[in-house]
């Protein structure tokens, strides 16, 4: 399943675009006039130190906060005036756990299956689906409270695309997970790409890093740098993707939250 | 670049809503605990105020010192033993026991008819009786005085039918409407009020502010649902329970406490599904303000119920209040939902006598939800 580190897909239909996008709370700037570009299908990794605006950045590029200024597209539709239309095309898993507990496994996929609009069909497919590639099939009627937390993440990905979105948004997906878990859900997530979702994740764990096409780096508001992981490896002629985080996240002044 | 096929932007239809709908249905029919809350409070409500707290007073010990012990004074014995308000506890021979009577404790109204009792009322037409409360609790010994009071009234009235007599004072009992003085009458509205303010205004704040708690409020934020009606779907199963709420109380009341129900209940349903309107518009502008459960729970309590018992008219009577708490009672929605109750339920009166708070209750549902949905739209700029 695990693909090369640097081989990315080379069709370079650009599905997030901004251009000098940024937030201010006040006299703060949490997000500096940020400008990159995100390719369809691929896997783009959203990294920083606590308190370097990656949540703010992602959660305007999911319409939950409107920037002050700078532009942006996803999916190719506008930021400012098309938000319906984008949110018709992402998904979103944030980093608190999002699924109903008190509802079961099944329950959560017919609500965020059906609240996305799709049909009777569509949500039987979609049930049987994961339920296979879950191997749930014996917890399928529980409620999800009763699940452990792997499997608990497992799921709440696999439902924040369950309407199938251009794009989905991951905000540190695997807080709290162990190794093996965590190589699940990585799985997934290229099971996910494969079939042409484009995935925007952020991570604190830099042995997932490795795992993204693209990797950028946020300090203090802005990208310090851009590029596949064996290219910022390069650079900072670092042996890991540990050392390149340090090396560019020394310099914050910012302190983490 | 283009997505075929998600262009057009297409309004959330009903089965989305319903799916909605559902799933909140789920969450309240799971919480086991909050489920019996809601529906064990409205019963324990009305056997506490029907039974428990209730101002009526049934077989109170009364001892009864009689120098007299003529026909008059036997007749009167007589009536107040049969109101069932009173139990005669022991007839004493001197008032030198009576305050001993008193201080066993259980005594709480003492009736001294002097000698020649009988041949003062008719021969001078003028008689006394003492009665002596135990004024350790005020409101019992008013009511009883009065109870008291009414009887002799009651026996001097039928001694004397027709007869004028300039110097007997009239007392009015204010008994219009409840002549059993049954306590379940004023408290049924206020329980109604009480419970659906609970229900409307707690419920659905914390179900609001426990989405935003667990991180699900980002989710349904991100998808095409529509905040608004997120909020509506999480109103409806609480504006349903609600109703369901009313019934078992009305239903109580009429069986368990014998208190009809004397004005149209079309009527009554319609207005009270206006209040449960006014309470969800409430439970939502809480929910706004605040992020987390127990800071919507409080303000859910110190804001709306602690209100509803003091200025909606329940347990104080707001015409006693000083003047700033008279005008303070007047924007609290459950004082005109008490009134209108009340009409409906104990007086009978129809929708021409309550006019007048309908509207008022009408305009303060139409501000509160105005400015929840407002302040909703806002948050997620």
């Amino acid at each position: 399943m695990f693909h090369p580190f640097n081989e990315y897909k080379t069709m370079k239909e650009v599905v997030i675009r901004t251009d000098k996008l940024t937030k201010r709370f006040g006299d703060f700037i949490a997000t500096n006039e940020i400008s990159f570009e995100v390719y369809a299908g691929e896997i783009f990794g959203f990294l920083g130190a606590n308190g370097a605006g990656k949540t703010t950045a992602m959660k305007m590029l999911c319409g939950l906060s409107a920037p002050s200024s700078g532009a942006a597209t996803i999916a190719g539709f506008d930021i400012y005036k098309q938000t319906e239309q984008i949110k018709r095309n992402i998904g979103y898993m944030s980093q608190k756990f999002s699924l109903y507990e008190d509802l079961t496994v099944l329950e959560n996929i017919n609500f965020f299956g059906g609240i996305y609009g799709l049909s009777n069909k569509q949500l039987k497919l979609k049930r049987e689906e994961l339920v296979e590639t879950l191997g749930m099939q014996q917890e399928a009627k529980k409620l999800v409270g009763s699940l452990p937390l792997g499997w608990k993440q497992k799921l709440a990905f696999s439902v924040a695309i369950v309407h199938e979105p251009k794009i989905v948004f991951l905000d540190e997906p695997t807080g709290g997970v162990d190794p093996v878990t965590r190589r699940q859900f990585w799985d997934l997530i290229y099971a996910a790409s494969d079939k042409g979702i484009t995935i925007f994740v952020t991570t604190h764990y830099m042995d997932e890093a490795e795992y993204c096409n693209r990797i950028s780096m946020m300090v203090d508001g802005v990208i310090k740098a851009l590029d596949t992981p064996a290219r910022l490896k390069e650079q900072f002629s670092a042996a890991s993707m540990d050392e390149v985080f340090f090396e560019l996240a020394r310099g914050a002044k910012r302190k983490a939250d | 670049m283009s997505w075929p096929g998600v262009q057009n932007v297409k309004p959330i239809d009903m089965k989305q809503f319903l799916a909605f709908v559902r799933k909140e249905f789920y969450h309240v029919f799971r919480d086991k605990k909050t489920l019996l809350l809601l529906f064990g409070l409205p019963v324990a409500q009305i056997v506490l105020f029907g039974f428990a707290l209730t101002n009526e007073i049934k077989n109170s010990e009364v001892v009864i010192c009689d120098y007299a012990n003529d026909e008059a004074s036997r007749r009167i014995t007589g009536q107040i033993e049969a109101s069932g308000n009173f139990s005669i506890r022991k007839h004493l021979r001197s008032h030198r026991d009576i305050e001993a009577a008193f201080q066993e404790g259980h005594t709480k109204l003492a009736i001294i008819f002097p000698a020649r009792f009988n041949h003062d009322l008719l021969h001078l037409n003028k008689a006394q009786v003492q009665i002596i409360a135990d004024a350790s609790d005020p409101n019992t010994a008013t009511t009883l005085t009065n109870f008291a009071t009414s009887i002799i009234m009651d026996y001097q009235n039928e001694l004397l039918e027709g007869r004028p007599l300039p110097f007997r004072i009239h007392t009015d009992l204010r008994m219009i409407y409840n002549p059993g003085l049954k306590g379940a009458t004023n408290f049924v509205p206020g329980v109604i009020a009480l419970v659906l303010l609970l229900v409307c205004v707690l419920m659905t704040s914390v179900s609001v502010v426990r989405e935003k708690e667990l991180g699900t409020m980002e989710i349904l934020l991100v998808s095409p649902f529509s905040p608004v009606l997120v909020v509506l779907a999480k109103a409806i199963p609480y504006f349903f329970l609600s109703l369901l709420n009313l019934t078992v109380i009305l239903l109580l009341s009429v069986t368990l406490l014998d208190m009809p129900i004397q004005g149209s209940l079309l009527l009554l349903y319609a207005v009270s599904a206006l209040f449960i309107l006014t309470a969800l518009s409430l439970g939502l502008l809480i929910s706004n303000s605040t992020d987390s459960q127990q800071s919507a729970m409080l303000m859910s309590l110190m804001g709306m119920l602690l209100p509803t018992l003091m200025f909606s008219g329940f347990m104080f009577p707001i015409e006693n209040m000083p003047l700033p708490l008279r005008i303070i009672s007047n924007i609290v929605p459950s004082k005109y939902y008490y009134i209108i109750v009340k009409s409906i339920m104990i007086k009978g009166l129809g929708f021409s006598a309550i006019w007048k708070e309908t509207l008022v209750l009408a305009g303060m549902t139409a501000v509160l939800l105005a400015i929840s949905i407002k302040k909703f739209k806002i948050r997620l700029a």
